[in-house]
């Protein structure tokens, strides 16, 4: 296959292109957004040609460059960076539309940049999926920081300003502050850096020495969002709903812990990390970090700070399914990758939506709201159901194999974890749909009460598309276990 | 081919000897032409020698066919082929960008001079790189350090404290060159040779002799002086600050890297480092040095207001980089310094060519005066940032490529403590480059200051030309870590 034409290389350069494309017709928003959607169109139809491919077991491969001796910038294809590649792509093409609806329903400023930096974003995020090599996944995160620092910092007032220095302060001190020492230490110990099935840490480091290199990737990985540096996702959320929708959702979280779990796999080995019992303390905190998040996020009133802390308890779902060091722990982690994905932009879409034409962000102040956006309340509903973890719904399958991982794995923690989070999460999601429908509103009439609301369409269909997906994935839940067995050998 | 044979003496003769033919041209735009044609001519003999070296051998040209020890001996090997390649490089990058900036900051009719004393000081900085005899390493210093009292000094007619700044500059560093000399001369005394290689011959019987060592810390201790090392660095902040932003680029893109060669050339080729006095000096001494100028520079750095010398503490900071790849002694090590100094040139070549943009453009380079001016001047802001991500270490940048080689020596010796130190010192580089950031991007613009345009393209180009290769060798690190990996084999293999 010649270069140029190279599946691998066309997922770095559609976004990329789409990006130099955006920025030259910057002027003519109409036909700013169409290259946006018919980029995102062709990036999904290429991601999802290579997760056919790799799914019927090719492992296609690309070196780009050497950028040091025995280091190149290298590309390859395996089941779970196919899996994140193609949910990122496939939903990038949702939250386009939802943009467009949110943007200029918002009337938001510099638009241009910001989806100039939603492509390289995005472009990153298809480097981090497909990173043949630890150092290759290190440049790629690292680019999806500074490039999603400036849709942080969108609004640019003295909010967004602190909460993008939390932002960037924190994914940057612990990724260079730790991963990267992780990094170069891995790369003393065992010579590579490669990501090679069963790992290359195996008599390359003693075992008794394991947990400290584990620590220093698992905290360095900050966009995994373990405790205490959980901060910079909350803080995030000063970013336009899209990007906390498709960024804090699903990109950028979804990046840290597709990170925690190749470290998992293909660094350290679910068998050596079985075997010494190097990730148990992770379970500890990872177990802690889920249900303090959970409780944290019943606390808040602010719509997008409760699913952001809901967000930081989902993602520590992940990490302790890859603490659990079993292949069911590793596939329900790569499920739950995209379950949340889908669940969770489907309920940052709604917040946004709420926003629009309300201008409400509060909690307390959606009271009876359902009534007047059923569709957007109704979306609402499905994917908090789905997080929740109830079938048939996508949430359903991938909660179903974590706690077949902790059972198997015979910690009565993770087990009690599990179960009560289930319960938290339908503390703190269910009372904004309950509200939401059946609340009656207090204070004086809301404008929403005596005219209908107005809401551009295309902040309407994003979320119900992603309601469906939701199921989708859940009746459809064969293929994608089928696509990620080969994780478990 | 007679240019071929001789390229070694036209790299130094061409600028010395242009130099007085500058003072005698008229007007503004002559003594600038010829001194951009002078710095391509330089740049152009830099890349031939490199060429020639880089496979591993050395160049010795014999200066009026006298053989050493009675003549003069230039040699070139990677190392200083790599440096005089970063000497006159900066300077071909900088001059097209210098004619609109000197024009605003030097008054006009000293023009010729001004360019003189940048011709001279180029003179000196490539004659120091290039030789291969100790005294006349003195010799091209005391024409680079002359010269570049001069320079800074000329940074007067904007603000006057560039007068003291060189001043100080001008007291230290003749006491630093003073140092040296003396150095040269103790050497000479045991020795009977100034010749670099036979010196390197000849020391090693010594290694016992008072002398020697006395000579050895005369010439740490002056070089010191002349590179900025923690707590030699006073001077430095200052003259960066106050000097016209040619100079500013040229200086802090150069002037320092060609010291820290001569240090490593003492340390490496004319003593050796496994000499029995030089270990602790530089495990017990430099080191630690090196981490605290490493973390004091660049917090000191965070609590600057004015760019330039916010920038100036960065490259005290950096240099502990340099001296901490050095003392560490280790392959690694010197690659990461090797790769420092020429990386660190594009980082704040880049950055101050930035800076001089904005001096020019609204007179002034505090935090307080660019709030806002990102979007007034987005390419040069752009630019800034890629310097700024550089200079923190962000992976695609050369500064990943220096701070990789240098946390591997410091993992590779099991040395922790200093692997977190080293991260610490990136870290606290995230801080000042966000201040800058957050100020040009996120505040509002003072309400009392004008719009003003981009920078011209002829500075943008030179500008962008440096950004661009920060990502460049940042990406594709071949070159240089195949010149960096020759030289530490000359240095730590083949060495006494």
């Amino acid at each position: 296959m010649s270069l140029l034409g190279h599946p691998l290389l066309l997922i770095l350069a559609i976004p990329l292109a789409g990006g130099v494309l955006v920025a030259c017709t910057g002027r003519w928003p109409n036909l700013r957004e169409a290259v946006t959607l018919v980029a995102s169109v062709l990036l999904f139809l290429v991601a999802y040609r290579l997760m056919e491919e790799i799914g019927s077991g090719g492992r296609p491969g690309l070196v780009l460059i050497e950028v040091l001796p025995g280091l190149p910038i290298a590309l390859e294809g395996e089941p779970l960076g196919a899996l994140f590649g193609c949910i990122a792509s496939g939903l990038w093409i949702v939250n386009s539309l939802y943009s467009i609806g949110y943007m200029r329903g918002n009337n938001e400023h510099k638009q241009t940049r910001f989806y100039i930096c939603f492509t390289i974003a995005i472009a990153s995020a298809m480097g981090i999926a497909f990173a043949g090599n630890m150092f290759t996944l290190f440049l790629f995160y690292e680019m999806l920081s500074l490039s999603t620092y400036p849709l942080v910092a969108h609004k640019e007032n003295e909010e967004a300003k602190i909460g993008a220095r939390v932002y960037i302060g924190l994914l940057l001190g612990t990724s260079i502050g730790f991963q990267l020492v992780a990094i170069i230490w891995t790369w003393v110990a065992a010579g590579t850096l490669d990501f090679e099935p069963g790992g290359i840490l195996r008599d390359a480091v003693p075992p008794a020495i394991l947990p400290i290199l584990l620590a220093l990737y698992m905290f360095g990985i900050g966009k995994a969002a373990l405790m205490p540096f959980h901060r910079w996702l909350p803080s995030a959320m000063v970013a336009p709903t899209p990007v906390s929708a498709l960024l804090h959702a699903v990109a950028v979280v979804k990046a840290g812990v597709f990170t925690v779990l190749k470290v998992v796999i293909y660094i350290f080995g679910i068998d050596l990390l079985a075997e010494t019992g190097a990730s148990n303390w992770l379970v500890w905190v990872a177990s802690f970090t889920l249900v303090t998040a959970s409780l944290v996020a019943m606390t808040k009133d602010n719509l997008k700070a409760r699913l952001a802390y809901s967000t930081v308890s989902q993602l520590a779902y992940i990490v302790l399914a890859a603490a659990l060091a079993s292949g069911l722990g590793v596939l329900g982690g790569a499920l739950h990758i995209a379950s949340h994905a889908v669940g969770k932009i489907t309920l940052f879409m709604c917040a946004g939506a709420i926003y629009v034409a309300t201008h409400k962000t509060e909690i307390s102040d959606m009271k009876g709201l359902g009534r007047a956006m059923p569709f957007t309340f109704g979306a609402f509903c499905i994917g908090s159901l789905s997080i929740i973890g109830l079938p048939p719904l996508a949430g359903g399958l991938s909660k179903w194999y974590l706690s077949l991982a902790a059972a198997e794995s015979g910690l009565v923690i993770a087990v009690l974890v599990y179960m009560a989070s289930a319960l938290l999460n339908v503390a703190y999601l269910m009372p904004v749909v309950v509200l939401g429908f059946f609340g009656r509103p207090d204070g004086a009439p809301a404008d929403w009460q005596h005219e209908p609301v107005r809401l551009p369409w295309l902040c309407v269909l994003p979320p119900c598309i992603t309601a469906v997906l939701c199921l989708y994935l859940f009746v459809d839940g064969d293929s994608v276990i089928a696509l990620l067995l080969p994780l478990m050998e | 081919m007679a240019f071929l044979d001789h390229v070694a003496i036209l790299q130094v003769a061409v600028p010395l000897l242009a130099a007085p033919l500058c003072v005698m041209l008229p007007g503004r735009h002559l003594p600038w032409a010829l001194t951009l044609a002078v710095s391509w001519f330089t740049l152009v003999c830099s890349i031939v020698l490199l060429a020639e070296v880089s496979a591993g051998g050395s160049i010795a040209y014999h200066l009026g066919n006298w053989p050493p020890p009675i003549g003069i001996e230039y040699r070139v090997d990677a190392i200083n082929a790599l440096v005089l390649l970063v000497v006159s490089g900066i300077s071909a990058v900088a001059l097209p960008y210098a004619r609109r900036s000197v024009e605003h900051e030097i008054e006009p009719d000293r023009h010729g001079l001004f360019y003189t004393a940048y011709l001279l000081c180029l003179t000196g900085l490539l004659g120091v790189t290039i030789t291969g005899d100790a005294f006349n390493i003195f010799v091209f210093l005391e024409i680079s350090s002359l010269s570049t009292y001069v320079l800074v000094a000329a940074g007067a007619r904007l603000d006057r404290r560039a007068l003291s700044a060189a001043y100080t500059y001008l007291v230290l560093g003749t006491v630093g060159a003073t140092f040296f000399v003396l150095g040269v001369g103790l050497l000479y005394m045991v020795t009977g040779t100034l010749n670099i290689a036979d010196l390197a011959e000849r020391l090693p019987p010594l290694a016992e002799s008072r002398v020697v060592q006395a000579a050895f810390a005369f010439v740490v201790a002056g070089m010191g002086l002349k590179l900025a090392m923690f707590p030699l660095h006073t001077w430095l902040p200052n003259a960066y600050a106050y000097a016209p932003s040619l100079v500013t680029v040229f200086l802090a893109a150069t002037a320092t890297k060609v010291s820290v060669y001569v240090l490593l050339r003492f340390v490496y080729t004319v003593f050796g480092h496994e000499f029995a006095f030089i270990e602790p000096v530089l495990a017990w001494l430099v080191l630690p040095l090196a981490v605290i100028a490493m973390l004091a520079g660049s917090v000191v750095a965070i609590h600057q207001d004015n760019l330039k010398r916010m920038f100036a503490w960065s490259s005290i900071a950096q240099i502990g980089y340099m001296m901490l790849g050095l003392a560490l002694a280790s392959a690694s090590g010197l690659t990461a310094t090797v790769l420092h100094l020429f990386n660190h040139a594009l980082m704040k070549g880049a950055l101050f060519m930035a800076l001089g943009g904005v001096m020019l453009r609204i007179g002034a380079v505090s935090l307080a005066s660019v709030r806002g001016l990102a979007s007034e001047m987005p390419w040069t802001f752009a630019a800034l940032v890629i310097g700024g991500l550089s200079l923190i270490g962000v992976p695609g940048t050369v500064g990943f490529v220096s701070k990789w080689y240098l946390i591997l020596a410091a993992i590779e010796k099991g040395w922790w403590l200093l692997a977190l130190l080293i991260v610490a010192a990136s870290l606290l580089a995230v801080i000042y480059v966000w201040k800058l950031v957050e100020a040009a991007y996120l505040q509002p613009a003072p309400q009392d200051r004008e719009r003003v345009r981009d920078m011209p393209p002829d500075m943008l180009i030179p500008l962008w030309v440096l950004a661009l290769a920060n990502i460049w060798f940042g990406i594709d690190a071949g070159l240089t870590t195949s010149v960096a990996g020759t030289v530490v084999n000359a240095f730590l293999g083949g060495g006494s």
